[in-house]
């Protein structure tokens, strides 16, 4: 096996090529022959009551093919919702109405309310002008807690408040935790907010509908990380088109971090109204509609506490989270301040007794779900977060006070108090990485150095876990979710030996194509080039999941290696035929097959051939043809876990926070492509420390998005940033899959805020000011020293 | 966004007050005003061209009084949308009491804006209703009092600057 193409070897992605020469293929370059363009009229109000839709004008503008409002949706149903979360008290969650285009109210700037159709997009767009709307304006709700008081305003009048579930878990442990707090020798309180956050892939959202009116067939081409999740949810909950009759398309799509998981109402629109008006309709999101249409993230407002005993062993954590779900609920919204973030509130650690209550809430703002890490960076903030303060109000090492408490290397597989069993890991491990290759030993001479330019010097840690490769479907089903989490593969070998691979997984700067076709080779013991990776359309590839919560190697992966091996065995079968040799004794090595202990051979296209043009063949018992299909329902998450280490110089004049370092040491299992995962883990950084001191997502008063541009809303650049230091030397492999993989795209993000912060307040709290212990993100130079100046 | 500030008018409270309710003058002191039609009864309606930030747009909206004590003060309220532009709003309370120059006309206004201009022009948007009411009233100043001579538009930017002054920069040029 050539090592630059098999498992472990750092392979060039090959997508690169098309990528860096602008010869990517998105659905923005999707043009259908007589294709007109959507225009949508958006709500500029947060909240209020539509009293007239007049598109009349709009209608006899030049151009203009049909205007739509939610009358010509009467027929059609809602955009669904994906998980049902159940409340502590046993009742199902508040679930609202979602129509397509905004019924008789809309609810957050942004809401769409109708939408020209013309001929050209200029065309449309002037029209949208004349589309007259009145609104009566109504109070917005904003604030979470002032939304769940009896006399606020109500988002959905259909609803009996604006809570959308109040979740406890472990709801039998309440009793437990609170005896625990009151026999603490310490207990340590931290109140945060988790800043709202805005994806902002390069590539905006765009929807091309296609219908054929002789055969009833439709056609979405989408800017999607599932294209088969959004076929069963728009064709079964929104459409009524059944899946032979609906294809969805994702080619190249620049960039999702969550964003592109779900499915909006733009897709359904196009869809629909590809057959209403009998032409394609294509729809392309502006940046400033991106901002306000696409799902956001995060937004917690949290109380965490931490007990302690004499010994400081940590005996249990009890949180409060209020968690806003928008204005409506998006696909997975429900499940991520839940399932995905509860889960996780062990951290590391050996906490015994955990209650994580969470209560959802509605309001006019953008609807929020999973954005990178979704639910697990909130765990992690809150937990790192008061952890560290726990170590300076005790005056001990915040690393020490971690590996004191960290679950034991011997301790695997460990069953957390919520739920989850961690298979493997090495914390104390992935920690002496951390301290290694930050020099923590150095920092005093550093720090010395900063001090020496009036410049205060902060070393901050965090350790993270997450659950990832989403999700065993017989276990998420009972929480509620309403769909498998499983993934798909079809390995087709060619009658040469060439292989093409159809995965359910979807690729949107993963680098799929050549981590997967990595797999493949090293399977078979062939060239990575002769593997073809195929993905992003229903059409030709089985029903799988796509990608999002670090899944794809290790459920997606796992899938293909499944048929891989489907295909080896078939393929010795036809080998041992063709060798005249009993199939026990085949062997297959670097692409070829031998009998063992013979000189006798055959090559992989040998093989191959004989399968697709079978003259000599055991046609009796097996059928010509090399192509097998296989799902894999994991048996359990996988749990990536590391220790990161940010170094910060803060400027006491200014409150500017600069990262001086930052270093990295995951745990991520096995590893396939270590130039793929490095630069997952940088990209994630990157967004980590955007949340921790640039980026923050902000309405006002009468819920107008004000951080609406690229001018407000601070995205990171790379002069933001440190060179990283990253290392996953350490590797405990997942012991329930079979590459060994854990998954590693959302670590950088998941764990790099708290360390952001923890560095900083080090560093105040070494210029001797102890009185500042928490500064909410974005850590910006005027929060910082609005801190400092308080 | 809120602001509060006041101006010595060269003119009798009344004179002052029905300049205030006259639609000549609101047409003349609301910067970028194409027309006003209307009564104080009823309202009037107004077309005003003004650019916030990257965002142009042509507002049709409605000027409306309330609260109102002759001679003494009244309430403006005005919203105006801007088609795809958003829509802006706000209201000034305004109170005129004598002095022995005149009339003390002061002020206290809130503005808000929706939809793109939010979006796009919020970071500038406190800095665009100061200027827009100080230049309202300015203009709204210059209205009642009549039109400023010459002699005194050129004497003002002297004013400021006393004999003294290229000798400081020179100095100071030198020190630094």
């Amino acid at each position: 096996m050539p090592k630059d193409g098999g498992i472990g070897a750092s392979t060039k992605r090959r997508e690169d090529v098309r990528f860096l020469t602008g010869k990517g293929r998105y659905t923005d370059d999707i043009n259908i022959r007589g294709q007109a363009y959507a225009w949508f009229v958006r709500s500029d109000v947060a909240h209020g009551r539509i009293d007239r839709i007049d598109t009349s004008a709009a209608e006899a503008m030049p151009g203009v093919v049909k205007v739509f409002t939610a009358a010509d949706f009467a027929g059609v149903g809602g955009i669904p919702c994906g998980w049902q979360v159940t409340d502590r008290f046993g009742k199902p969650m508040q679930e609202p109405k979602h129509p397509v285009l905004a019924d008789g109210k809309v609810r957050h700037v942004g809401d769409p309310i109708a939408v020209v159709v013309a001929d050209t997009l200029e065309e449309a767009r002037d029209a949208a002008e004349a589309v007259v709307i009145d609104i009566t304006e109504l109070p917005p709700v904003l604030d979470m807690k002032a939304a769940l008081s009896a006399d606020s305003p109500k988002v959905h009048e259909e609803l009996s408040s604006n809570l959308c579930y109040d979740w406890g878990f472990v709801e039998e442990n309440k009793g437990a935790v609170e005896e625990a707090f009151k026999a603490a020798a310490h207990v340590t309180t931290l109140e945060l907010v988790n800043n709202r956050l805005v994806a902002n892939p390069m590539e905006p959202r765009v929807a091309v509908g296609d219908y054929e009116s002789h055969s009833g067939n439709h056609t979405l081409y989408t800017t999607s990380q599932n294209p088969h999740v959004i076929r069963l949810l728009m064709g079964a909950f929104v459409l009524g088109i059944p899946e032979h009759k609906l294809r969805v398309v994702a080619p190249d799509v620049g960039g999702g971090f969550g964003s592109k998981i779900y499915h909006y109402a733009e897709e359904a629109f196009v869809t629909f109204a590809a057959k209403q008006v009998g032409r394609p309709v294509k729809w392309t999101s502006t940046r400033s509609e991106a901002f306000i249409s696409d799902a956001q993230g995060r937004d917690h407002v949290t109380k965490i506490e931490l007990a302690l005993d004499a010994q400081n062993n940590f005996t249990a954590v009890r949180t409060e989270t209020y968690a806003n779900m928008g204005a409506y609920l998006s696909t997975f919204a429900p499940s991520i301040p839940t399932w995905l973030h509860g889960t996780l509130m062990a951290g590391n650690y050996r906490t015994p007794l955990i209650y994580v209550n969470v209560k959802a809430v509605f309001t006019n703002t953008v609807p929020v779900d999973a954005y990178r890490g979704a639910g697990r960076p909130e765990a992690t903030f809150q937990l790192e977060r008061v952890i560290d303060k726990a170590a300076r109000e005790l005056g001990v090492d915040p690393v020490e006070l971690r590996r004191q408490n960290f679950i034991k290397p011997d301790q695997f597989p460990y069953q957390t108090p919520v739920a989850v069993v961690y298979d493997t890991g090495n914390y104390h491990a992935t920690m002496d990485k951390l301290l290694q290759i930050s020099d923590r030993a150095g920092f005093e001479a550093r720090a010395a150095e900063s001090r020496a330019r009036g410049k205060w010097r902060g070393f901050g840690v965090a350790h993270y876990i997450e659950a990832c490769g989403i999700a065993p479907s017989n276990l998420v089903g009972q929480l509620g979710a309403r769909a498998g989490l499983y993934e798909s593969a079809t390995v087709r070998v060619n009658a040469t030996g060439s292989i093409s691979v159809f995965t359910g997984s979807h690729s949107h700067g993963q680098g799929h194509e050549t981590s997967f076709a990595q797999v493949v080779a090293e399977l078979i013991g062939i060239d990575a080039g002769q593997v073809e990776i195929v993905h992003g359309d229903t059409s030709n590839t089985p029903m799988g999941m796509g990608t999002y919560g670090s899944r794809s190697l290790a459920v997606g992966g796992s899938a293909i290696v499944k048929a891989t091996n489907k295909i080896i065995n078939k393929a010795k079968k036809i080998a041992a035929h063709l060798m005249e040799a009993s199939e026990a004794d085949i062997e297959l090595k670097d692409g070829k097959f031998t009998v063992a202990g013979t000189d006798k051979s055959v090559d992989w296209a040998g093989v191959t051939l004989a399968a697709y043009v079978p003259h000599n063949y055991p046609l009796e018992s097996m059928e010509p043809g090399l192509e097998e299909t296989a799902f894999y329902d994991p048996s359990n998450f996988t749990y990536p876990s590391g220790g990161y280490g940010c170094e910060v110089e803060v400027d006491p004049e200014t409150g500017k926070v600069t990262i001086l370092a930052f270093s990295a040491a995951d745990d991520f299992g096995n590893i396939v492509n270590p130039m793929i995962v490095e630069g997952q883990v940088q990209g994630g950084l990157a967004q980590g420390i955007g949340q921790a001191l640039l980026e923050n997502c902000v309405y006002d008063e009468n819920g107008q998005l004000l951080s609406g541009s690229f001018m407000d809303y601070a995205m990171p650049r790379a002069d933001d940033l440190p060179s990283f230091n990253v290392d996953h030397s350490c590797c405990t492999p997942c012991t329930h899959n079979p590459l060994g993989v854990k998954g590693c795209g959302e670590a950088g993000a998941i764990g790099s805020p708290p360390a952001v912060v923890n560095a900083v307040i080090d560093a105040i709290h070494r210029a001797g000011r102890t009185d500042v212990t928490h500064i909410d993100m974005p850590l910006t130079p005027s929060r910082v020293w609005q801190a400092l100046n308080a | 966004m809120q602001l509060n500030d006041q101006r010595d008018i060269k003119a009798a409270p009344d004179v002052v007050w029905a300049a205030i309710l006259d639609p000549q003058m609101l047409q003349a002191a609301i910067p970028g005003c194409e027309s006003v039609s209307g009564s104080v009864e009823d309202g009037f309606e107004a077309v005003v061209t003004q650019k916030v930030g990257p965002v142009k747009a042509t507002f049709t909206g409605m000027v409306r009084f309330s609260d109102i004590q002759p001679g003494q003060g009244l309430t403006i309220s005005g919203e105006g949308k801007g088609g795809p532009a958003g829509f802006a709003k706000g209201g000034a309370k305004v109170r005129l009491d004598p002095i022995p120059e005149g009339t003390r006309l002061s002020y206290e206004v809130d503005a808000s804006v929706g939809g793109k201009l939010a979006q796009l022009g919020s970071r500038i948007i406190d800095g665009f209703a100061k200027k827009m009411a100080d230049e309202f009233f300015q203009r709204f100043q210059q209205a009642v009092e009549g039109p400023v001579t010459v002699a005194e538009e050129e004497a003002a930017p002297e004013e400021p600057a006393p004999e003294g002054e290229p000798k400081k920069g020179w100095f100071k040029r030198l020190l630094g």
